[in-house]
């Protein structure tokens, strides 16, 4: 296991080096991943290019930023700084007082999501070699996922709103990139469209948030925001706090696809299911998660906007679960899974839990990569089978596949635990995070009632996560097999390149609550304490001062309730999945009721299209261009005048017009001296 | 490299080269031999470029107008050949001396007949341009402005498409209409401040320490500048000119007219509109009606760039958008807007002239520029997607290039007086996203279904020398654009200063307890 051995020779390395010594080198994390992208690119551009040096540059640029990270996390570590660490190379912007720094800051939370980055993002890079190896895009792909990681590293290590955006842009390109990354399919480059314009809508939210900022505060690096909304707490609960952490949080709906701006991520499985896993469930989408996070002090200063966040969460995390209750797409389902536990994020820095939320996002990182990874095998296996007996039916649809544990048992195994995380079974790692979400939205109840409603949403919401990963399960590897008795012969388990760095992402998955395991379960809350010196800023402000976990009895009560409706959950989904013969696609009868509004996704997407998209589409076309700028600007105004002067005045202007220069000179200063002498008066 | 270029009075000759050096080539490309002509069009304006480039260091960051020098030349009437340069026009002549070499170089191909005359009107239309950035003198601007407008007019005229005549003669009635009433305006300004004086002179700074002798006339005399500028910008509604005549316009001619021509306009309204009569430039109803316009073209340029088949019409629309941009940030009022305004000048100078050389190329190729005969470019031509990619990108505010920088800087700066149209101006990322993402989407990917598509060539190496300093600098800008924005801070800093309002609302109020150190 390469990784692990690394980690080791990287906490040796921090071990020995002086302070300044591996965090003085984070430019690293990112130049590297760059340096990636500028390889591979350059390869793809030569037609026959050999893919082993691709497969070799692109996860150890990875690995190599990843061992950075951890050495200077075990740096940060000893160091046991309260202040963020800022590392500034060049002025971005010097205009006046606005000295805009290219600094990274490195703090707790840059350092926790820097490790998720590289780590997670080292082993899908590797699992990619053996997903994407016969790909003729291959050095091309491993471009995109190189240049993807540098950006992500911008978004979690620059030290401004402004540099932040870049990186925020920046893996929106990317995902653009790869969600269209079989390009030559319509589909999927409308897909990648899509994804970047929905986007764009959050990013509009975002530069206005920053201008109002700057206009307010004067600065927009965090160090310099954070020091003038704790001098200023009166403040709190203003309209132009609360506008601004509006304004910030439509940027966040857009980015981690929330209500009303989720609708781009289902499509975004257009593009190679490692791009899924490492893009769209663990690393850029939970970046307006961590926006929320990083601007603590902001949120917690407008309770409005953090009730918003909140509710907003939840709505999402009850109403992306029914949903995928019934898709049978594999990955369209861990998709709306994706937004659904999105929405557990918001709710908990909506109540104030910043630390939970950043858990939940530690957690899901690991299991919902493994569930993508796992179903990303599934596929690969799938479609090798499918295209050995050239069958057309599709890869990814879960009533084409049933019973695959026979033949991808480790698959299988990992993708359960990864399951029993998700679904919130003790011990494993979602149950943690998940939990403490729930509890907290309960304790917040108790001063704004709103928030029980909000926890009522997010348990149910977990009754529904639990059927429908059960229903994955089931439908994927139980019962009967339904691919087809040629295609079976040609089902095998992924090759080891592909289930190894599975392997570690099962072992987190199990293991990955005890970075804050509560004290209910002998644990110490490390997390909690590692990310004190960012989120404990804002204790003094009301809306976090007031938070405290229940204790006791109704502590007990909530964990009891949390594990009942998860294993509930799990048992019905099974049972309800494998109660009657699945029927394969084709011979599948139309969806009746309310199944087919959500197979239909309640028509969301069609609603945006009727009245949003085309009504704007058709005014520019039908009303500016050709009515405004064709009828009436040019038709009316420019080349009506100029009719009626060939024709009326042309018969008298020809008499005059004999080709002598010399005359037009002479007339042209005359008419300008006359209408000198009519403006002098 | 100061003192290298002071061992040769760099600062002495170096304003008259530029103008002279594209005048002497007038009749070296006339008299060339016909195959010769773009080869001695290329070498002379490769001269003036790397004449000019001493100019990054030499030019003194914290000085404002620079190698000021006048030669008298109708005394009797107050005229002379006065240049300067300061932070504003550095970087505008800068963009025509880098933008005329490639300008040459990107008409190799395009240009098949009477090579010796339409380089020869380059060389003109440069000139002229540059002449029209360092003048200091108003009947030399007139002159300078005046002279561009005609080798442009021919170019488009015998060089365009098939409706070039059309187009061509928009173009002149349009930009003369603007330039006469300007005459006038000039004219009349320079007898007012004659009267009051007594001295009769055309010269800049002369009539910008005496504009208030316009007194009631000031408002007529603004009006008159700013409609010339503002068809040159061109700002909503005076722009129905700038898509026929860039869809018209060969490669060149295009590139030269969106990335500098344009720009004459408002820096007419930076250099002289505005500082002439700051009092009807930033009071009301001016300053409202002119946000109101800016924005209405943002936002109706990208709008309606959206729905255009044609990719040139659809990147002419774009300019008016981006160009809008330009107006908010002079009427922005801080220096961050009119520094982020001076940006967008040059980001959009490298950008856009990028894309109208790649639809240059596009076009040689294929003789179409309707976006549905294209697709799956990628495929066949992958260095033409990737540059095309990376200047679209820059051209929609990509942060990291240089198309940020600018829009960012003017909508933060202009936040504090125009909030609500900052707000609306921003809307502009997802629209601009939609028309130039979408162009891309049909271009280069999707399938590769055209049998005509399927043999396309890659770029070929002269080509690639067209781009590469294109996108060297979109690059250079977006990381780095410090030393751009250092060198013109002065000169933005007196424009703030000089147009600055006393009843105007603050540029930014910091709330609560003052300011936060940086």
């Amino acid at each position: 296991m390469p990784t692990a051995t690394l980690a080791q020779e990287a906490a040796v390395a921090a071990a020995a080096s002086a302070p300044g010594g591996a965090i003085s080198l984070l430019w690293l994390t990112i130049l590297l991943p760059f340096a990636g992208f500028l390889v591979n690119g350059l390869l793809s551009l030569r037609r026959s290019t050999s893919k082993t040096t691709v497969s070799v540059v692109g996860p150890a640029v990875l690995i190599a930023a990843f061992v950075v990270a951890v050495a200077a996390f075990f740096q940060l570590r000893g160091l046991h700084a309260e202040a963020p660490i800022v590392l500034r190379y060049w002025t971005w912007m010097p205009v006046g007082d606005l000295q805009l720094e290219m600094a990274l800051q490195y703090d707790q939370l840059s350092a926790i999501m820097l490790l998720v980055v590289t780590g997670v993002g080292s082993l899908i890079h590797l699992f990619s070699i053996g997903y994407m190896r016969a790909d003729e895009g291959y050095a091309r792909f491993f471009a995109y996922l190189n240049l993807f990681v540098a950006f992500m590293l911008v978004l979690v290590l620059g030290a401004s709103y402004p540099v932040l955006f870049i990186g925020w842009e920046g893996v929106g390109l990317c995902s653009y990139l790869l969600i269209g990354f079989w390009f030559t399919v319509k589909e999927n480059a409308a897909a990648g469209l899509k994804a970047f314009l929905v986007n764009r809508i959050g990013d509009f939210g975002f530069l206005v948030a920053m201008f109002a900022l700057y206009q307010a505060a004067g600065a927009l690096d965090f160090v310099a925001v954070n020091q003038w909304l704790l001098a200023n707490p009166q403040l709190a609960n203003t309209g132009i706090i609360t506008a601004i952490a509006l304004f910030m949080f439509l940027g966040c709906t857009g980015k981690s696809a929330q209500i009303p701006l989720y609708t781009w991520l289902p499509d975004a499985m257009a593009g190679p299911t490692p791009v899924s896993a490492l893009i769209h469930a663990a690393t850029m989408v939970t970046a307006g998660v961590y926006l929320v996070a990083r601007s603590n002090v902001l949120f917690a200063m407008s309770e409005t906007a953090s009730i918003v966040v909140a509710g907003v969460g939840a709505l999402t995390a009850l109403f992306a679960a029914t949903i995928g209750l019934r898709q049978y797409d594999i990955k369209k389902v861990l998709a709306y899974s994706t937004v659904s536990q999105l929405g557990y994020m918001f709710i908990a820095v909506g109540t104030g839990a910043y630390v939970a939320g950043i858990f939940h996002l530690v957690t899901h990182a690991f299991f919902k990569a493994l569930l993508f990874l796992g179903s990303g095998s599934v596929i690969h296996v799938m479609h090798e089978a499918l295209h050995a007996t050239h069958s057309h039916a599709d890869a990814q649809d879960m009533r084409n596949m049933g019973g695959l544990r026979r033949w991808m048992p480790t698959t299988f195994w990992l993708m359960l635990l990864a399951t029993l995380a998700i679904a919130g079974i003790p011990p494993f790692a979602g149950f943690f995070s998940k939990d403490e979400i729930l509890a907290f939205a309960f304790a917040r109840g108790e001063a704004a009632p709103v928030f029980y409603l909000f926890y009522g949403m997010g348990l149910l919401a977990a009754l529904l996560t639990a059927i429908y990963m059960a229903r994955l399960m089931a439908m994927t590897f139980l019962g009967e097999n339904r691919t087809g008795a040629a295609e079976q012969q040609h089902l095998h388990e992924a090759p080891a390149i592909m289930t190894w760095p599975l392997v570690v992402l099962g072992l987190l998955s199990v293991i990955g609550g005890a970075i804050n395991l509560p004290h209910l379960a002998g644990g110490n809350e490390w997390l909690h304490h590692w990310l004190e010196p960012v989120t404990g800023t804002g204790h003094g402000l009301p809306w976090v001062a007031s938070l405290h976990l229940p204790e006791g009895a109704t502590e007990y009560a909530l964990v009891g309730i949390a594990v009942l409706v998860g294993a509930f959950g799990l048992w019905l989904g099974i049972r309800s999945t494998l109660a009657r013969p699945i029927l394969t696609p084709d011979a599948a009868p139309p969806e009746r009721g309310f199944a087919r509004v959500l197979a239909n996704k309640y028509w969301v997407d069609e609603l945006y299209d009727r009245f949003i998209v085309r009504p704007i589409v058709g005014l520019s076309r039908g009303f500016l261009w050709k009515f405004m700028d064709k009828g009436l600007i040019d038709g009316a105004a420019v080349n009506g005048p100029a009719w009626i002067s060939r024709h009326v005045l042309g018969k008298a202007g020809s008499l005059l017009q004999n080709g002598q220069v010399g005359l037009y000179v002479i007339f042209f200063l005359l008419g300008a001296l006359w209408i000198l002498r009519v403006a002098l008066g | 490299m100061n003192g290298f270029l002071d061992s040769l009075n760099y600062g002495q000759w170096i304003l008259h080269a530029l103008v002279l050096l594209p005048v002497i080539g007038i009749p070296l490309v006339l008299l060339a031999p016909e195959r010769l002509a773009k080869h001695v069009a290329l070498g002379v304006t490769l001269l003036t470029f790397v004449v000019s480039a001493g100019l990054w260091w030499h030019f003194d960051p914290s000085a404002g107008m620079q190698y000021r020098t006048a030669i008298p030349w109708m005394p009797r009437w107050g005229i002379s050949y006065a240049v300067g340069l300061d932070g504003i026009s550095l970087f505008m002549v800068l963009l025509t001396t880098l933008l005329g070499p490639l300008s040459v170089l990107g008409s190799y191909r395009y240009i098949t007949e009477r090579e010796r005359g339409y380089y020869a009107l380059m060389l003109a239309l440069l000139a002229g341009l540059i002449g029209c950035f360092l003048a200091l003198d108003l009947f030399v601007f007139y002159v300078f402005f005046e002279i561009m407008l005609i080798p442009m007019y021919f170019i488009i005229g015998i060089w365009g498409g098939a409706n070039r005549l059309y187009a061509a003669i928009k173009f002149f009635v349009y930009t003369f209409f603007g330039s006469l009433l300007m005459l006038v305006a000039i004219i009349a300004l320079v007898w007012k401040v004659a009267l009051a004086t007594g001295e009769l002179s055309f010269g800049y700074d002369h009539l910008l320490r005496n504009a208030a002798a316009a007194g009631d006339l000031a408002p007529w005399l603004f009006a008159a500048f700013a409609l010339a500028f503002a068809i040159k910008v061109p700002v909503f509604p005076f722009h129905t000119w700038l898509p026929d005549a860039h869809v018209e316009a060969p490669t060149a001619g295009s590139v030269i007219l969106a990335s500098v021509m344009l720009k004459i306009g408002t820096y007419g309204f930076m250099r002289f509109a505005v500082p002439f009569f700051p009092d009807v430039a930033m009071g009301d109803p001016v300053r409202t009606i002119i946000v109101v316009l800016a924005v209405i073209g943002i936002l109706y340029g990208a709008l309606v760039a959206m729905v255009q088949p044609d990719f040139k019409k659809l990147v002419a629309y774009s300019s008016v958008s981006h160009l809008g941009f330009v107006m908010l940030g002079i009427w922005g009022g801080t220096l961050a807007s009119v520094q982020g305004a001076l940006m967008v000048m040059i980001a959009h100078g490298l950008s856009t002239g990028a894309l109208f050389f790649l639809i240059g190329m596009m076009y040689e190729r294929r003789h179409t520029r309707e976006l549905a005969e294209y697709g799956g470019l990628a495929r066949v031509m992958p260095v033409f997607g990737m540059v095309l990619t990376l200047v679209a990108l820059a051209s929609i505010g990509l942060p990291g290039l240089n198309g940020f920088i600018g829009e960012f800087l003017v909508l933060l700066g202009s936040f504090g007086r125009y909030p609500a149209a900052v707000v609306i101006a921003t809307l502009v990322v997802i629209v601009a996203a939609a028309y130039l993402l979408g162009a891309l989407q049909k271009i280069i990917y999707t399938r590769l279904d055209r049998p005509e598509n399927q043999g396309l060539t890659d770029l070929t190496f002269r080509e690639v020398l067209v781009l590469l300093p294109l996108v060297a600098g979109i690059v250079w800008m977006g990381l780095a654009p410090g030393p751009i924005l250092r060198r013109m801070e002065p000169a933005a800093r007196a424009f703030v200063e000089a147009s600055a309002q006393t009843d105007a609302p603050a540029g930014r109020t910091v709330l609560g307890q003052g300011e936060v150190a940086p």
